[in-house]
């Protein structure tokens, strides 16, 4: 069956609703509108206002809702236009979902899922550009997911539904427009493990290529440039920034003995270098070289298409740095 | 004025028991105070002295099913919303047996039985939690009303503005509670409110709001139970501002500098147990052996709550992790958190 990635999350937003009447999703401009991202188009005429709940501009007050919706039963979805703005409901994310069942001493979970985009790549300026996920991840009690496959855009949402805990989505911006093939019975997935999309033969050079949400096609498209040059790569999708599947990691660079991660956020004190940081622990004597990694540059993201571009991680920049990981030269 | 407003003491039987819930609170915090000076127990904490005719008369008002959202200064509500004062002590012991197993401390208190949901120590924090809580019990059809208590604090906080106009907007049963003690710590409400009439504000969101003398626990259960009928009865959200006072601290590190002597005394004098109690003598409803009774009951359940606690036993350090996620099967819980140190190896996803 041919999709796209937003209509892969509208059938599972509407599977879900169909599924579970506790189910809800609520935001700014997720009914009239259909979604900013088009991502809810049609659901309101199909489940109506109450279901599909228009909200103000009030990112911290219906964030909250959704977590006192969660608090007394419900299964809401929150959806928050960008990552930009839920930065206004930073309080209810961080001091509520994820302190109450720690606090409550185990007696009140939050069975909220929060959906939001992130990235950049189409010339939104800074203000709707940014990837702040690998801060949500710093967050013990959230777990953080970031579909980059139809598959997951399919089936993650459903899964994190059944968690009894709050989930964060992080749905690329550049990503709802992709389309391709998916199983017409595709459903729920796994969220717990990573994913390895492609694995190097072993011969030759090798490497490890790590990333997740918006930076996976061209990190898929650098392995296939970097098998021309006779460079083998492991491309493994996290899925999952919180908790991280770190077995998955060390199993490939085990295999590979070199790690290149690509992440949209900056460098400093950003996911990529948690995992940097867990391979060298704990990897140290599998690598035949340091850990590679391409993040944006440390900058506000810049509204003209050259600037913006020179700011993010790009097929050329991973591909050389595989080849300074394999000692090939940058 | 050192009498209540509200005339007419109702009857002998619940007149005492208005008078026991207050003194009960009263008597616990006084007592947490004690412990605090014996470094029994520790973190910030917050009493209620003065204020207890707010707790006491509205959760006369409300249904066992019905939610309880609170402030850090939240002793007293949970008290009256039924947590054990043994489990409330014990949880600022940071015990095993107290009623968050030691994770939340004075100012994080929880209850799932009696549906007391915090608790909250950001100011304003509680707002949207009340309103996602009763839109819980809106689309779910249940005749449920969330009560929310914060302090005048909190109307300065946009998170304040935003579940104004959300529960008003979707006309969802919640109750707000605006504990008006006329202080945020040290900051006088004319001095960060440029409108100080904080029912009013309430009801330029088109939320019906009266303003209740705080002092007079009578006054408080009257306009509470009208209150929460209509919410119960479908009117949509409501709100009393509750003028009170608190007579200590803000906190037990608050040197008090921002307010005269004369000023706290000048309150004192409207003590709303001193009120209710003197109310009750003048209409020959309480005698003084009763009186003496009532304290004795309090004291010794106080005691034994500090028993109790005095006796727990820690929570465990190795149940530390605990509660960041649910329990959940094995095999979801195979993914690494930060905090925990990997083991190598494993198959590929
Ligand atoms: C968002 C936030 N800002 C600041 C504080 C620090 N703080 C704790 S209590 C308090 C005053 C709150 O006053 P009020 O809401 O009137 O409640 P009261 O203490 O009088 O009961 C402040 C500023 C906080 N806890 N949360």
């Amino acid at each position: 069956m041919k999709t796209t990635y937003r209509e892969a999350m509208r059938a599972a937003l509407r599977d879900a609703m169909q599924r579970d009447e506790r189910v809800f999703l609520m935001g700014e401009d997720v009914g009239r509108y259909g979604g900013s991202f088009a991502v809810s188009l049609g659901l309101l005429e199909e489940f109506g206002p109450e279901r599909i709940r228009d909200t103000p501009l009030s990112e911290s007050g219906f964030v909250g809702a959704g977590i006192g919706a969660a608090l007394g039963g419900m299964r809401p979805v929150v959806e928050i236009m960008t990552v930009n703005f839920s930065l206004l409901a930073l309080d209810q994310i961080i001091n509520n979902a994820a302190t109450l069942l720690h606090m409550s001493g185990g007696q009140f979970n939050v069975p909220i899922v929060i959906r939001m985009t992130t990235g950049a790549g189409r010339q939104l300026g800074a203000q709707h550009s940014h990837s702040l996920e690998g801060w949500y991840a710093h967050i013990p009690g959230l777990r953080i997911l970031a579909p980059a496959t139809l598959a997951d855009a399919r089936g993650m949402l459903w899964t994190a539904l059944q968690d009894p805990d709050p989930v964060l989505i992080f749905e690329h911006g550049s990503l709802y427009n992709v389309a391709g093939e998916l199983d017409e019975d595709a459903g729920a997935v796994g969220i717990d493990k990573a994913a390895v999309l492609r694995q190097a033969d072993g011969s030759g050079d090798t490497v490890t290529l790590i990333t997740y949400g918006g930076t996976l096609p061209l990190v898929l498209e650098a392995a296939d440039q970097l098998s021309g040059e006779g460079i083998g790569s492991d491309v493994i999708d996290l899925r999952t920034l919180r908790p991280l599947d770190t077995h998955t990691l060390l199993d490939s660079v085990a295999r590979t003995h070199r790690a290149v991660v690509v992440d949209e956020g900056w460098r400093s004190g950003s996911i990529s270098a948690e995992i940097a940081a867990r391979i060298s622990e704990q990897a140290f004597f599998d690598l035949d070289a340091p850990v590679e990694r391409v993040c944006s540059e440390e900058v506000p993201v810049p509204y003209a298409k050259h600037l913006e571009q020179a700011a993010l991680p790009s097929v050329t920049r991973v591909m050389a740095a595989a080849r300074r990981a394999v000692g090939a030269g940058g | 004025m050192t009498t209540l407003r509200n005339q007419g003491v109702p009857d002998a039987g619940h007149a005492m028991h208005l008078l026991r819930q207050m003194v009960r609170v009263r008597r616990l915090e006084e007592k947490c105070i004690e412990l605090y000076s014996a470094a029994k127990i520790r973190g910030f904490l917050h009493v209620y002295i003065g204020e207890e005719a707010v707790a006491a008369g509205v959760m006369e008002a409300l249904a066992p099913e019905d939610a309880v959202v609170a402030t850090y200064r939240e002793h007293g509500h949970a008290l009256l919303r039924g947590v054990s004062a043994g489990a409330i002590l014990a949880e600022m012991y940071g015990h095993a047996e107290g009623c968050c197993r030691g994770r939340g401390g004075s100012m994080h208190l929880f209850d799932a039985a009696t549906r007391f949901y915090g608790g909250n120590a950001i100011v304003a924090g509680g707002l949207p939690l009340a309103v996602g809580l009763a839109l819980a019990d809106r689309m779910a059809g249940r005749q449920q009303v969330t009560v929310c208590f914060f302090g005048e604090g909190a109307v300065a906080e946009g998170e304040f503005h935003e579940s104004m106009n959300l529960a008003a907007l979707w006309q969802l049963p919640v109750l707000f509670c605006c504990e008006n003690n006329l202080y945020a710590m040290g900051t006088a409400l004319g001095r960060s409110e440029s409108q100080t009439d904080i029912a009013l504000k309430a009801a330029g969101y088109e939320i019906p709001a009266w303003a209740v003398d705080g002092m007079d626990v009578l006054a408080v259960e009257e306009a509470a139970r009208r209150a929460v009928d209509a919410v119960r009865s479908g009117g949509g959200p409501h709100f009393l501002e509750l003028r009170t006072y608190r007579f200590r601290a803000h906190s037990m590190f608050d040197p008090e500098l921002y307010r005269e002597k004369s000023e706290v005394a000048q309150w004192m004098e409207r003590d709303p147990i001193s009120l209710l109690q003197g109310a009750m003598q003048a209409a020959g409803q309480l005698r003084d052996d009763e009186w003496a009774g009532l304290q004795a009951d309090v004291d010794a359940e106080i005691s034994t709550a500090v028993g109790f606690a005095e006796n727990g036993t820690p929570e465990p350090v190795s149940e530390l992790a605990r509660f960041v996620y649910s329990d959940r099967p094995e095999e979801n819980n195979s993914g690494t958190d930060i905090s925990k140190e990997p083991t190598k190896g494993g198959a590929a996803g």
